[in-house]
């Protein structure tokens, strides 16, 4: 139908930007830091595909199916360098964790996204490193990933502005 | 703020079904993919495939990134290197002083090593590399320590193939693609490295921590043979590495052995050989008339 009618100044923005939007900026978000000329000897860098999206989803409850984290967790495992499948199983259970927390919280703030955020941010990056080094024990896993947590944990509340704002542009009327 | 009303399909049955058939699909999608990756030795549905794929596709852009600024060289370390300046600055003094000794040493020895290899007629074993690239970029955000490199094979790269630098040695090849092919650094802690100390040959074993360190293990010795200074090279035992690369300096002492910085510095190095895999059989028919 769309197609066929002429678009108007105030029509509802496109089904493909509303779509689009949020599954291609977290695509970026993955591929960003294999993109830049870095050649980290430590995992300093947070995983940023990863935080927008938490942001998206704590942003908008309802934009995405539970199952949305298979293939995003399955881009970001192809550029990440972890092990194939560990961003799509953890992608995806945070995503249910936070369902599960959902129906059982009534207020929403921004303190309690962060917090959400942080704790899922902390349990995907040290199982994430468990599995890359198949299955240390935790005490020669914090040395190495800890400071990235807390600078991913830090980061999230810029990741949730930069959501927002693309979150403006995918919703502006024609 | 009130929770957005959300997740509950209301009465319509399709819509329920729907919301079941995604919960179904994430729940057994996940615990798939999670014991996939625990079990990542076999790669059944040619992952590796995919990622090489993905990486080609994304690496120009690293390419371009690289030509305009080179590599940021050790953002980490110049961060790191304030912590530190002082007492470094007298270590390194002293450490000037007593290497400028050694060069002479050193020297006298080249002389007369160049000598004995006249008489020798000793062959040089071959230390030509496979081909020549750099490292474009690595996985920043991973606790594994991988660079990508910017050849594959269509230079002749394969699995396996060690890569040094001009100052030492920097990794091996794990895969490689078409164009690109991802190099597992000395860093990382799945990488072990047989060592010798290159004053003594006493034989070592090297493993990355993951943060730009190595931990020394010696194989034999109840005490603790390092000092600091001691310079580490590949023993060439059990094959990969050829022997007498420059790997790592000793810097610390530990309760079981040593840790150590490699020589050459991935993120400061501009060029990096691919080495042929060495193989000890193979060479040593080469030798043996």
């Amino acid at each position: 139908m769309s197609s066929l009618a002429p678009t108007r100044i105030g029509d509802p923005p496109s089904r493909l930007r509303l779509h689009a939007v949020p599954i291609l900026s977290v695509m970026f978000a993955s591929a960003l830091p294999i993109m830049l000329p870095l050649i980290a000897a430590w995992a300093y860098l947070p995983p940023l595909g990863l935080l927008l999206f938490l942001a998206w989803r704590l942003l908008h409850p309802s934009l995405w199916p539970v199952w949305i984290g298979l293939p995003l967790g399955l881009w970001d495992d192809l550029l990440s360098g972890q092990p194939a499948g560990s961003a799509m199983g953890l992608w995806t259970l945070t995503l249910l964790a936070i369902d599960f927390v959902d129906q059982r919280t009534y207020w929403r703030g921004h303190w309690q996204d962060w917090l959400i955020a942080a704790i899922s941010t902390a349990i995907i990056i040290l199982t994430g490193a468990a599995l890359a080094h198949s299955l240390e024990s935790m005490s020669s896993l914090i040395p190495l990933v800890g400071l990235q947590i807390v600078v991913s944990i830090l980061l999230f509340p810029m990741m949730v502005r930069v959501a927002a704002w693309l979150d403006s542009i995918r919703l502006l009327r024609r | 703020m009130l929770r957005p009303a959300q997740l509950r399909p209301g009465q319509s049955r399709k819509a329920q079904n729907r919301l079941f058939v995604s919960y179904v699909v994430a729940i057994v999608g996940s615990v798939a993919a999670l014991l996939f990756a625990a079990l990542s030795v076999v790669d059944p549905v040619g992952f590796a495939a995919l990622r090489s794929i993905t990486q080609e596709i994304v690496t120009p852009a690293a390419r371009v990134t690289h030509s305009v600024t080179g590599s940021i060289s050790g953002m980490d370390e110049s961060v790191a290197a304030y912590f530190s300046a002082g007492s470094q600055n007298q270590r390194l003094r002293k450490q000037v002083v007593t290497q400028q000794r050694q060069i002479v040493a050193a020297s006298t020895l080249a002389e007369e090593n160049r000598q004995m290899r006249i008489l020798l007629k000793l062959a040089e074993q071959g230390s030509g590399g496979i081909a020549n690239g750099y490292l474009l970029t690595s996985n920043p955000t991973s606790s594994r320590r991988l660079a990508i490199l910017s050849i594959g094979r269509n230079r002749g790269v394969q699995p396996g193939m060690p890569v040094r630098a001009a100052d030492g040695l920097i990794g091996r090849v794990l895969d490689s693609g078409p164009t690109t092919a991802r190099v597992l650094l000395l860093t990382d802690s799945d990488n072990i490295v047989p060592l010798r100390r290159a004053s003594d040959g006493l034989p070592a074993l090297a493993s990355g921590r993951g943060n730009g360190e190595l931990d020394i293990r010696t194989l034999n010795l109840a005490n603790n043979p390092f000092r600091p200074g001691d310079i580490l090279v590949t023993s060439g035992t059990g094959g990969v590495y050829r022997p007498n690369v420059p790997v790592a300096i000793v810097v610390r002492m530990e309760s079981d052995g040593a840790t150590a910085r490699p020589l050459a510095d991935p993120a400061k190095v501009d060029i990096v050989s691919v080495l042929p895999a060495y193989s000890a059989a193979a060479s040593e028919s080469e030798i043996t008339p």
